[in-house]
């Protein structure tokens, strides 16, 4: 069997043109020790893998290549385990093709 | 922001919300269209095809300068397993048409051309603009939007909610749920360029002539969900997608799964070579009749996606978009014509038209079928693919076995899967669900 070199989600997101909000977030992680399988659910689902663990374990979140899906979203805003909005009008990801 | 009031405030420039903007706007009604992004369409996904005759209601002429790929001439479903696929492909030269039944298209610049319908015909377009909350009155009736723009309140006589999938305004509103993991699919999909000659001949096209793959099986790894490839003018769309509610439980990346369904053997050649421009991810509605909210309220309709008005199982969305799009703007107009106003009672005409219109009829014929394939995802998506692949393997590979004992071994195969009574129950299953 062949081992393949993971897939880099960021050379796929560097062909998209994005608008950043710089300093607005849209989405965020609310402070926590543990992250809940929801939190931990959005590591792999994120299509964007905006999501990744930190030095402590928790979860963070960066949305600058956010594609704007909802996916983690419909996953872990019911518990309250994030916040998520759309960018400001105008700014995010801007497709070309869609 | 804006001081004059609106008849109707349109929120969303996507397939849905420039149905209904042009409807009513051709229609002398005074309509303002809000959306959050940069131009209409540069928020949107699709994979995509278009479906001419529920345009064609809107525009009848859109053939002369809509951005149009090309117009479909062949079908192909694919079952895949790991190295194989058993395919079934339709194809037709009565396509070839005066006027195609099918195209595939761009959504960024579709949507782009089809509000400047909507605009032509009067309606006012404010791009980069996030509606954040909806305005009601003391009696709880919409009337009008806050926006993210300095002083951006604006009042209306009714509110067009065409969102899409993920309805943020709707939710919290409380006007509907927050879709949940169980009835959204995640799709991933990326725009794969080649020169038209390349594309045309590896597709067995001529001129303007398209084709589409469908291909489900092996390659969403159990999960409920189903591949794509559809062909365009100087590009392939390819993309794959899944339940959420799966990708959460198998932990499988949604960029991991497009680039395995990439290198399949049976999809890898019809994209070598190319150069990858864009990579897109969104959510398709897919809890069908089932999962559809309460349509219309006290100032308010709801349509497109954002009212889970989406055919999974047929690939069908925008058109369902556009119809409810177009039906909810001539309901609104029909009561704003008998000056009547715009509360529950009188928008519940937008209903009564959507419910006969094909849009609820057929999502009714198919409202057992994502529970079924959700429960059953294993069989269906993994089992199945690989019983029928080997099968076909074994009838068509000549090696001197007997066809007795070849069929032996296929039926064999597929009882020791599922069990006769496995087989019959998800056959019956099927049937019943796709009655
Ligand atoms: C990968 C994929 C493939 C598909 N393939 C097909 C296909 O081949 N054929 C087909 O018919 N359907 C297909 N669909 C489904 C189809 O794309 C949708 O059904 C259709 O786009 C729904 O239209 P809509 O107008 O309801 O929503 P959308 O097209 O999503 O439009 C919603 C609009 O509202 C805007 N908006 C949202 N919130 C706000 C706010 N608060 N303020 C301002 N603006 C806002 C958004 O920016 C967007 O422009 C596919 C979908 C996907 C994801
Ligand atoms: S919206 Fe989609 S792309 Fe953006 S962070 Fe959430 S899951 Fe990732």
């Amino acid at each position: 069997m062949t081992v393949e070199a993971p897939i880099r989600v960021e050379d796929k997101l560097f062909q998209n043109r994005y608008l950043v909000d710089v300093g607005n977030a849209h989405i965020r992680v609310k402070p926590h020790t543990k992250p809940s399988a929801e939190l931990l659910a959005l590591l792999k689902v994120c299509p964007a893998h905006c999501y990744e663990l930190n030095t402590n374990g928790q979860v963070e979140v960066t949305p600058d290549g956010c594609v704007e899906c909802g996916t983690c979203r419909v996953i872990a805003e019911g518990n309250g385990d994030i916040e998520w909005d759309y960018p400001r009008g105008g700014y995010g990801v801007l497709f070309k093709f869609g | 922001m804006i001081e004059e009031r609106f008849d109707a405030i349109v929120v969303g420039a996507g397939m849905a919300g420039n149905a209904a903007a042009l409807t009513m706007a051709k229609r002398g009604m005074k309509v303002l269209q809000i959306e959050r992004g940069e131009y209409p369409g540069s928020k949107n996904v699709q994979g995509a095809i278009l479906y001419a005759d529920m345009l064609e209601k809107l525009v009848p002429n859109f053939r002369e300068d809509a951005p149009l790929e090309r117009h479909l001439v062949e079908q192909r479903f694919w079952m895949m397993d790991e190295r194989s696929h058993t395919g079934l492909h339709y194809r037709s030269d009565d396509f070839n048409e005066e006027k195609p039944n099918r195209y595939t298209i761009i959504r960024a610049q579709f949507d782009k051309w089809f509000s400047s319908q909507a605009q032509e015909a009067g309606a006012i377009v404010l791009c980069e603009t996030t509606v954040k909350e909806l305005v009601k009155d003391a009696y709880g009736k919409v009337i009008g939007v806050i926006t993210d723009r300095e002083g951006g309140e604006v009042h209306a006589d009714v509110v067009v909610l065409a969102e899409g999938v993920n309805g943020l305004l709707g939710t919290k509103a409380d006007l509907r749920e927050r879709p949940s993991p169980d009835k959204v699919a995640l799709a991933v999909k990326e725009m794969h360029f080649l020169p038209r000659e390349t594309i045309e001949a590896r597709f067995n096209l001529k001129g303007d002539e398209g084709v589409v793959i469908e291909a489900a099986g092996t390659i969403s790894r159990g999960m409920t969900g189903m591949g794509f490839v559809y062909a365009n003018k100087e590009s392939v769309s390819v993309g794959i997608g899944c339940l959420v509610a799966d990708f959460q439980k198998s932990g499988e990346t949604p960029y991991d799964l497009l680039e395995r369904f990439k290198k399949h053997p049976s999809i890898a050649p019809l994209i070598e070579g190319s150069e990858v421009k864009e990579y897109a991810g969104h959510l398709i509605p897919e809890g069908g009749y089932k999962a559809i909210p309460q349509l219309y309220g006290d100032g308010w309709v709801v349509v497109g996606d954002a009212a889970q008005l989406n055919n999974a199982l047929h690939r069908e969305g925008s058109n369902l978009a556009m119809t409810s799009g177009r039906i909810a703007g001539e309901a609104i107009f029909q009561v704003k014509s008998r000056k009547d106003p715009m509360t529950k009672e009188n928008l519940a005409l937008y209903k009564k038209m959507l419910d006969e219109s094909f849009v609820i009829k057929d999502l009714k014929k198919y409202k057992d079928m994502p529970d079924l394939l959700h429960i059953q995802s294993q069989n269906f998506f993994l089992t199945y693919p690989q019983l029928i692949n080997k099968a076909l393997q074994n009838f068509v590979r000549v090696d001197g076995t007997p066809k007795v004992d070849k069929e032996k071994v296929t039926i064999r195969s597929f009882v020791s899967a599922r069990s006769w009574a496995g087989l019959f129950g998800d056959a019956f299953r099927f049937a019943r669900a796709w009655r």
